[in-house]
């Protein structure tokens, strides 16, 4: 099953200098439990299938219009066991959550629960057309009104649009509830205000909303220069983004003020709700004066990241945006029956400023959100907050010795503390010490994000580990620094214990090979 | 509280660490307008797995399952037969909980499996280039107008009358904010796709046209004509498939000179989750027009021995790079979605392909010729894969479909639904048919059909 070589592995090459102490090199190239895995395309065989289906009647009449496809389409298949095999060997040479621990400072790699697991697939929620007649689904349109519930009462907010797909689709419904909000009364506004500590993805949603995206720096301290923001506002400023707690991992102290400066220009307030997590069940923005904002299932309530999605990205909005809402949205008659409003609900649409997807939202990220809620309550969720700014705080502080923390002296951080990488030495940079980590048995922290601090490195925790789990990081993250600080050369050949080592990615990049061929 | 780890003990020596006396010290940038005492109000406290349980197996037994009952929905989302493995292998941990591959030394299993889905996608599609995948078929369907715009640097697509209502709603949606000028049009009640009009529409301002195959009645036409009445006006032509089982059977969209090729991939491996999360493709005939797509891509290259691996690249498209001139705002894909589908297509391979496609028109030409005996129905299709419209003879399809669920069969999608007030349509049923179906199910259909048709006046 995995020929030697067809990994691009060679018995010449040298393992001694993979620091594999000069242990024997084997036929296969692997590596004990360190396995090769040859793509699909080497092991697979055009008349081979995993599943069993009856045999094509070659005289069965046909109605395709006579567009048959008669060539191969260039597709192999694998037989149960070794399809199975494959992944599962594919699947040992990923970091996962469930593997260690994970500090992706804004991804909030929180412990995906099981019950969450079981509960998707229950047939009642996995297996029901999205287009089945409304009375046959009305434990399914229940969910996301649950749901839609305790994401409006924990935020504050008045409605929530449930059908963006992912944290980006949300900031997308938001700003598009703004755009239509403005036109509405006629007001063209063109400019949308983006501090530059933001997610790559606000400035991309404006722009791709078609809005014009200017900066606004940041404080010293790490936080919204607010004189800046306020000279700026003006009749051409449709609104803000401003990420709460921010990208630098601390919270915005002035976003009242800066809100009320906003809607006093006539401007709409959109708070990136990325890093809910440090403040669920403690604060709700609809206190601070947001019009919209969204919420990624995947980090703050624990749907699975699945090796980059799907995620599911939920919008509340304040009394001024909600009826600018996306469709299709559920209401609840009189007699208690759920229902619809899509495109043909006339009246009850309203404003709307239409469909953004097929169907109704990411039911099975719902049940699971749902289910994550419930375990918690109120008050688990409170603690998730406080355990996960807790954990965060402990890692700032017991870093910050030998480690610079821009913003170290700004007070305490929220769920995720950042570093930079300014008194490294002889070149080492905060690549060199992600690459460390890895050898060390983790996931390396978000790197060169935000884009205000050198070589950020910024770490997130999350509540769901332990102490312990904590403190072997700290241990084994100075250990790492400590390195860079001394500039051990060795570092810029890290990773040596992972399955690979560095990749080319500037090769990768000037001679695409997005496909297998042959 | 069984997921936080934390213990009292712990908390107390890690805020002496902080030199906080209480937890409550770290939220002091929180105005005090935005602070709360205890938990939110109006909101439960935590409960035990068994609580949630039966409260969520509360809710799910309030839905009609649609294995339990003779099913015919399609418009879309199609019920396929998922083998048993393909969940097994989504749910290890190494899959399931990790995350995009940022750093690729230790997500070779994540992007070796990309790499080979993406290979998957083009073959199936007849093009070159597939991407990492996009949020499901709609949103994939708008960024490929949204590509079309920027290859091109014009502002207009025409629309097929035939393309999913949902689709055509999302890109009009899109298209009212990004100033694109879309032309679209209500589907024709023909047995063959209507190509000439659509053809006629086409003009030197049009970008791109967007053609769905098989389209939203069921039909198949040879698009190759399409195709080259675009490219004579210098516009792309962007095929939409919703059903990509189809392409076991039908010829590419690729082969008949599609430029962009998006749909939905939620027939493979993800099932029907009531519309989510599901799949978007995404692919480009000619290589030349990669840099211009959208969302992940996943590309060879080497590691510092020498050894084979993978990365994401041409990154310099996307947002966390280039900010507001990225391709899309996209970051998050449907990961998980595009291992279900590769997963699955692997286990088929083309024979399994093949097999399950031809199974598929084999029982829906069962289904076509079987309920065109009902007295009252028509079939409008001269073509078609696994989904083909009836036409009611003047009844109303909405008030059949709930009829027919009253009588325990989920007979299909009205016309009615997804084309609300227009009257010419109202009295078109689509019925989908897949492996899953038994002939059982099909008398069923037409039994019921029957009776529902003389009750309704």
């Amino acid at each position: 099953m995995n020929a030697p070589n067809k990994s691009g592995w060679k018995p010449e090459m040298q393992i001694a200098e993979s620091g594999f102490l000069g242990g024997p090199v084997t036929s296969t190239g692997n590596r004990g439990l360190m396995l090769e895995e040859p793509l699909l395309f080497e092991i697979g065989r055009a008349d081979v299938t995993g599943v069993d289906l009856p045999e094509i009647d070659p005289a069965a009449p046909t109605r395709l219009g006579g567009l048959e496809r008669k060539d191969a389409i260039g597709l192999v298949g694998l037989t149960e066991p070794e399809t199975v095999r494959h992944y599962t060997r594919l699947s040992r040479q990923n970091y996962g959550i469930d593997l260690g621990f994970f500090p992706l400072g804004s991804c909030t790699m929180k412990h995906n629960p099981r019950l969450n697991e079981k509960m998707a697939r229950l047939p009642g929620f996995a297996d029901i057309h999205p287009l089945a007649p409304q009375s046959s689904v009305q434990g399914a349109l229940e969910v996301i009104h649950q749901l839609g519930h305790w994401l409006c009462t924990l935020t504050g907010m008045p409605a929530v649009a449930m059908s963006p797909k992912a944290g980006a689709h949300g900031e997308l419904c938001g700003i598009l509830a703004i755009r239509a909000a403005h036109e509405a009364r006629g007001d063209a506004r063109e400019v949308v205000l983006v501090p530059e500590s933001a997610h790559g993805t606000n400035p991309a949603t404006a722009a791709f909303a078609g809005y014009r995206v200017e900066d606004i720096p940041a404080t010293p301290e790490g936080r919204v220069d607010v004189a800046a923001l306020k000279a700026r506002l003006g009749p051409d400023v449709a609104g803000v983004m401003i990420t709460n707690p921010n990208t630098c991992g601390l919270f915005e102290k002035d976003f009242r003020e800066i809100a009320d400066a906003v809607h006093a220009a006539g401007g709409y307030v959109y708070c990136d709700g990325a890093n809910f997590n440090a403040i669920v069940g403690k604060v709700r923005p609809g206190d601070l004066g947001v019009d919209a904002m969204h919420i990624n299932l995947h980090k703050t309530f624990s749907t699975p990241h699945g090796g980059g999605g799907p995620g599911s990205g939920p919008v509340v909005l304040s009394e001024a945006l909600a009826p600018f809402a996306p469709l299709p949205f559920i209401r609840q008659t009189d007699g208690g029956e759920f229902y619809l409003v899509e495109e043909e609900n006339r009246e009850e649409r309203g404003p709307s400023f239409g469909r953004m997807t097929a169907f109704h939202g990411q039911m099975g990220m719902f049940t699971r959100a749902l289910t994550y809620i419930l375990s918690h309550g109120a008050d688990g969720l409170k603690q998730v907050a406080e355990d996960a700014v807790l954990n965060a705080n402990y890692i700032l502080r017991s870093m910050e010795d030998i480690l610079h923390a821009p913003f170290g002296a700004s007070g305490p951080c929220m769920h995720e503390a950042l570093f930079g990488d300014k008194d490294f030495t002889n070149g080492l940079s905060t690549l060199d010490v992600a690459k460390g980590l890895i050898d060390e048995g983790y996931h390396p922290m978000t790197v060169y994000f935000p884009l205000v601090v050198h070589g950020a490195m910024l770490v997130e925790p999350t509540e769901t580990e332990s102490k312990a789990a904590i403190d072997q990081f700290i241990t084994a993250f100075r250990g790492v620094v400590e390195r860079a600080l001394e500039g051990d050369e060795a570092l810029k050949q890290a990773p040596y214990y992972s399955p690979r080592r560095r990749l080319d990615e500037t090769g990768a990049a000037r001679k695409p090979k997005l496909a297998y061929e042959g | 509280m069984r997921y936080l780890p934390l213990t009292d003990t712990d908390r107390q020596a890690m805020l002496a660490k902080i030199g906080a006396s209480s937890v409550d010290d770290l939220f002091v940038d929180v105005p005090e307008v935005a602070r709360l005492d205890g938990p939110i109000h109006g909101l439960p406290m935590h409960a035990s797995e068994m609580a949630v349980e039966r409260h969520m197996k509360a809710l799910a037994a309030k839905n009609l399952v649609a294995g339990e009952v003779p099913f015919f929905l399609g418009a879309g989302a199609y019920r396929h037969h998922v083998p048993a493995s393909v969940d097994t292998i989504i749910q290890r941990g190494e899959f399931l909980t990790a995350y995009t591959p940022y750093q690729p030394e230790i997500a070779q299993g994540t992007l070796q499996m990309l790499f080979e889905f993406q290979t998957q996608v083009a073959r199936l599609y007849g093009c070159a280039v597939a991407n990492a995948s996009l949020y499901d078929g709609s949103t994939a369907c708008w960024e490929a107008v949204a590509m079309a715009t920027r290859v091109t640097k014009r502002k207009r697509a025409v629309l097929s009358g035939a393309l999913h209502p949902h689709y055509a709603q999302v890109v009009k949606t899109m298209a009212h904010f990004t100033g694109d000028e879309i032309a679209d049009a209500l589907p024709s009640i023909t047995s063959d796709p209507e190509l000439t009009g659509l053809i006629g529409r086409i003009d030197e301002e049009t970008a791109c046209v967007v053609v769905q195959y098989p389209d939203i009645l069921g039909r198949i036409a040879d698009l190759t004509p399409i195709a080259e009445a675009a490219h004579a006006k210098g516009a792309l032509l962007v095929v939409v498939n919703t059903e990509p089982v189809a392409l076991g059977a039908i010829k590419s969209p690729g082969e008949m000179g599609a430029d962009i090729v998006v749909g939905e991939g939620q027939s493979l491996g993800v099932g029907l989750q009531f519309g989510g999360p599901y799949l978007g493709l995404f692919a480009v005939r000619d290589p030349k027009h990669v840099r211009q797509m959208p969302g992940r891509l996943c590309g060879e290259t080497t590691d510092a021995e020498g050894k084979r691996g993978f990365v994401l690249t041409l990154s310099t498209r996307e947002q966390h790079i280039r900010r507001e001139k990225a391709t899309s705002n996209i970051c998050t894909n449907s990961g998980l979605c595009a291992l279900a589908f590769t997963v699955h297509m692997t286990l088929l391979g083309e024979t399994g392909l093949r097999q399950l496609a031809a199974e598929n028109h084999r029982l829906a030409c069962l289904a076509a010729d079987r309920l065109a005996k009902v007295p009252g129905v028509e079939v409008l299709n001269n073509g078609f894969f696994n989904e083909f419209t009836l036409m009611l003879g003047g009844k109303p399809a909405r008030e059949i479909i709930r009829d027919l669920a009253d009588r325990g069969v989920l007979g299909g999608v009205s016309l009615g639904r997804l084309y609300p007030g227009v009257a010419a349509l109202e009295h078109a049923l689509l019925v989908a048919v897949t492996e899953t179906t038994t002939e059982e199910d099909i008398e069923r259909l037409a039994t019921e059909l029957e009776a529902a048709i003389k009750e309704t006046v």
